[in-house]
């Protein structure tokens, strides 16, 4: 007999996908309810922390920096525009810039103007608001590999996760057959120039991602995908899709529109759901479909997700409160964000 | 089994049936070949079992196909799922998942298999195929052979009944093809599975088959023992060939039979001596000198040296990823190269006109070494052409014939130079046939035209052997030696050792990167049990690799 293979050695633990999303979600909530950029500091750095503890060593988890980078980005930009077209309102000067007021066709834009110190702070501010809020997204890529969440998405919407799987691995391996035409262009001695090259190189791609498409629908196709259980019907299913949209707009319009009253919007919005709920269910039943080794939800996961969802709801009542945000709350907001530092197991390179 | 009832099949648009008036009867636990020339409908018998064929590819279908029972008419390939497992040539595109684990789970998942029990027949498919050490493993960074496995464990964890295979060996190198087939056979032998299973390299799979049907270019298919099927065609391997010439009975599938049955042939041939190699000619066509390909931290090929002569054809062998394909595209000019030198001899008007140092180049007369990276695409190919392992890249027009103005256009040859030369590799393809519509080997060949039309006398060939039928190969075999024999050279890497047998003068083998036998090929492929054809095999020692030798001995010697 052959020494059985350690299951948990193959594949290593790993903390469910959903219960990260909800970690990072809720802590991006408490930083777009917050305007204090201490707080918001506080709680970056303990997703930082995170991540750059519990994560992996897979590409996705890799591409954590670019999403730190882009926040960078994101201040430097909102700076820039400013101090070109921002209304520069009084306080200490920081920098005499004279002001240039566009003709009037412009609407009399005006560019430049004297910068202000608190202006300045003020931009910087609301860009690292939105650098956060693209950061705690970036930490919910990285720890859960977005595969992963898809496999946990209900079986009626399976087939959905199956498609945009093959989508999001059909984008490198274009790639790989554009660089493979290219290459063979080359010994032919023919140098396309423009228009000709794209014309040229796009046929044998697109038919040779066709093809791979075909063999891909041909193989699922007989591995059993899509497999109707015998003598249930789906029928109920497209009426109650096509009631969930009707109220879903009905909602939509009513919540917009201020001479119709709130409740019915609501209403409206809440039968939406219903709908979709029902039909989703009976997608469901008349699939047949099970998952091997699906993440379970243990109590890390709970306390996971339960720290993000905390750390929102306090910021949003403090806010709501109205409230001065004391360092005490700073201190126990990014200890609370920090928890899964503590439960996940600390990923060794 | 798999019961065919008078079976007709049409394509949509097609005039013809792919298939006519089929009848067959495969029984439980039967391992069936079935083989025939490119494009005869191999691999539409096998969809019509799985129900792809009409299912999926369309078509008109007369007659009925029952598959354990069912009929594939009314049951999608869907349906099947649980009777029939198949494994396509291209196993990748096949992948739906990117880790091993889960696709061997796939079909389960798909099939609605409890969890306890997906887990258990996850480990005992480990088990069977030996998959141990790829657990949790990306599909993408596993050798072809390894991909292969994997997608037969992927259709086994579905406990089918039937296995369809389309050409399970053909991208695999001889040990890893050996395998797969082990693997095969012990699935036949130990779960009595019925496996159907088409493939061109017959040599690999001749032995292990029960019964062969035999599909003949107007559609007709015939059902039969292996071994009357064989005796009678002009598909067989080495082994069969030279049983038929010995008129040897019972005729032997495999090497260890016809060893058995070769004791007088090898005493009547026993004075056969290694033939004198040749000299190499003093014409040098090509030297590199220490090429290395590296791959960020991987290297592809370590300090390789070469040398081609003109006349001379060069067989290039080794392991799936052992830097065939790396080496090939270095000396080209347009690969990466990380270190060496590649040297070709150039005329030196044919470059001075053209280059910045005319003046100087033009002061000599004869021959200039250069290298082929210096030289621009247009030029290179006229002295050196590669031909990659999938041709049709090189191809974008939407017809033969404009594919063919087009190259005669680009070398400024006369009109009609690249047809002619199609027609003499392979008649009788339509010019106004779409390019991705040709079999394997005629699109191998409108390539080979396109590329010879600039008259290059260095030809590298990547893995021109896939997806050829014997008589396909012939034709191969005949215009490379003719290409030699009129002052070129040709290098050529490739899995099929009979192939190479048949047309190398000289092998060179390479092992992770590095060249590790190049001498001639009577001593290369006699030396070795995986990298040596059958006949080989079979005479060991006797230095003789083809029947086509054996023949020509036998000639000499009466």
């Amino acid at each position: 007999m052959t020494q059985p293979v350690p299951a948990e050695i193959a594949t290593p633990r790993q903390l469910h996908p959903v219960a990260w999303w909800v970690w990072a979600l809720g802590l991006a909530v408490a930083t777009t309810r917050t305007e204090n950029p201490m707080l918001t500091a506080l709680i970056v750095a303990a997703v930082m922390t995170v991540v750059f503890l519990c994560r992996d060593d897979s590409p996705w988890a890799r591409a954590f920096v670019g999403y730190l980078v882009l926040g960078v980005v994101i201040i430097a930009i909102r700076v820039v525009f400013y101090v070109l077209v921002g209304v520069k309102t009084g306080g200490p000067t920081l920098l005499a810039i004279p002001r240039i007021t566009l003709p009037e066709w412009t609407g009399s834009l005006t560019l430049l103007g004297p910068v202000s110190i608190s202006g300045i702070v003020a931009a910087a501010a609301s860009g690292f608001q939105l650098a956060a809020l693209i950061v705690c997204v970036g930490a919910a890529n990285a720890l859960a590999n977005p595969k992963r969440v898809l496999r946990s998405l209900p079986t009626s919407l399976h087939q959905l996760g199956t498609a945009v799987v093959i989508a999001v691995t059909l984008a490198p391996q274009l790639v790989g057959s554009w660089l493979r035409v290219r290459r063979a262009r080359v010994l032919r001695g023919r140098r396309f120039r423009g228009f000709a090259t794209v014309l040229s190189t796009a046929m044998p791609v697109l038919q040779d991602a066709l093809d791979q498409a075909l063999a891909l629908a041909a193989s699922m196709d007989s591995r059993g995908y899509a497999r109707v259980r015998p003598g249930r019907s789906g029928r109920a299913m497209l009426p109650l899709m096509l009631a969930a949209l009707l109220a879903m707009a009905l909602g939509t319009y009513s919540m917009l529109d201020a001479s119709i009253p709130l409740p019915w919007g609501v209403v409206a919005i809440v039968v939406a759901a219903a709908a979709a709920a029902a039909g989703s269910i009976v997608a469901s039943r008349q699939l047949q479909h099970t998952r091997y080794r699906p993440d379970r939800w243990r109590i890390q996961e709970s306390l996971v997700a339960g720290a993000g969802i905390v750390v929102a709801v306090f910021v949003s009542v403090l806010d709501a409160a109205g409230s001065s945000v004391t360092w005490l709350v700073w201190t126990l907001c990014s200890l609370i964000a920090l928890i899964p530092a503590v439960l996940v197991p600390w990923h060794t390179r | 089994m798999i019961r065919f009832d008078d079976v007709t099949f049409t394509y949509p648009g097609a005039t013809s049936p792919v298939l006519k008036r089929v009848d067959l009867q495969i029984e439980e636990g039967e391992l069936c070949l079935v083989v025939g020339p490119t494009g005869s409908g191999k691999t539409t018998l096998l969809q019509l079992v799985d129900g792809l064929a009409p299912h999926f590819t369309g078509g008109l279908l007369q007659g009925a196909v029952t598959v354990a029972g069912r009929d594939t008419r009314d049951n999608p390939p869907r349906e099947l799922a649980e009777i029939v497992g198949v494994v396509t040539q291209n196993p990748v595109a096949g992948f739906v998942t990117d880790t091993v684990d889960e696709e061997l789970a796939y079909g389960m998942e798909q099939l609605a298999v409890p969890g306890a029990v997906m887990r258990k027949r996850v480990e005992e498919v480990v088990d069977l195929l030996g998959l141990g050490s790829l657990r949790g493993r990306p599909l993408i960074a596993l050798s072809a052979g390894e991909q292969q496995r994997v997608a037969i464990g992927a259709v086994l964890t579905s406990h089918p009944r039937v296995l369809v295979l389309d050409e399970p060996t053909s991208a695999l190198d001889p040990p890893a093809a050996e395998e797969v087939l082990a693997a095969i056979t012990r699935l036949v032998d130990d779960i009595g599975i019925t496996v159907i299973l088409a493939e061109h390299r017959l040599e690999r799979v001749a032995q292990y088959a029960d019964s062969t049907i035999r599909i003949g270019a107007d559609g007709s298919a015939t059902h039969g023992p292996t071994r009357g099927q064989l005796s009678s065609s002009r598909l067989a391997p080495p082994v069969v060939e030279l049983g038929s010439l010995m008129g040897w009975d019972p005729l032997p599938l495999s090497v260890r039979d016809a060893r058995r049955l070769a004791a007088p042939l090898r005493r009547r041939l026993q004075a056969v001596r290694t033939p004198e190699v040749p000299e190499p000619s003093h014409d040098i066509l090509l030297r590199a000198r220490g090429i290395a390909v590296k791959y960020g931290h991987t290297t592809a090929l370590a300090a390789t040296d070469t040398t081609l002569h003109a006349g001379e054809v060069v067989g290039l062998m080794g392991r799936n990823g052992a830097g065939k394909t790396s080496l090939l595209w270095a000396l080209q000019g347009s690969g990466r190269r990380s270190g060496g030198t590649v040297s070709i001899q150039v005329p030196a008007q044919a470059i001075a006109s053209r280059r910045r140092s005319a003046k100087e180049l033009s002061r000599c007369d004869g021959p200039v070494a250069i290298d082929p990276a210096a030289l621009r695409p247009d030029l290179v190919r006229q002295f050196i052409a590669l031909v990659p392992q999938n041709p049709a890249d090189l191809l974008y027009r939407e017809t033969v014939e404009a594919e063919c103005a087009d190259s005669d256009q680009l070398t400024a040859s006369v009109p009609g130079t690249t047809a002619a030369i199609l027609q003499e590799l392979t008649p009788g393809i339509p010019p106004s046939r779409h390019p991705r519509d040709l079999s394997e080997g005629q699109c191998l060949a409108l390539v080979l035209a396109i590329q010879l039309a600039a008259a290059p006398r260095i030809l590298l060939l990547d893995e021109p052997t896939r997806g050829l039928d014997y008589e396909s190969k012939r034709r191969l075999t005949r215009l490379i030696a003719a290409h030699a024999t009129s002052g070129g050279c040709v290098l050529l890497s490739s899995h099929d050792v009979e192939f190479v047998a048949g047309v190398a003068d000289r092998v060179i083998v390479l092992a992770s990167g590095e060249a590790i036998v190049d001498g001639p090929a009577i001593a290369v492929l006699t030396a070795s049990p995986s990298f040596s054809p059958q006949v080989a095999k079979v005479l060991h020692p006797l230095p003789l690799l083809t029947v086509e030798a054996v023949r020509r001995a036998l000639k000499g010697e009466e």
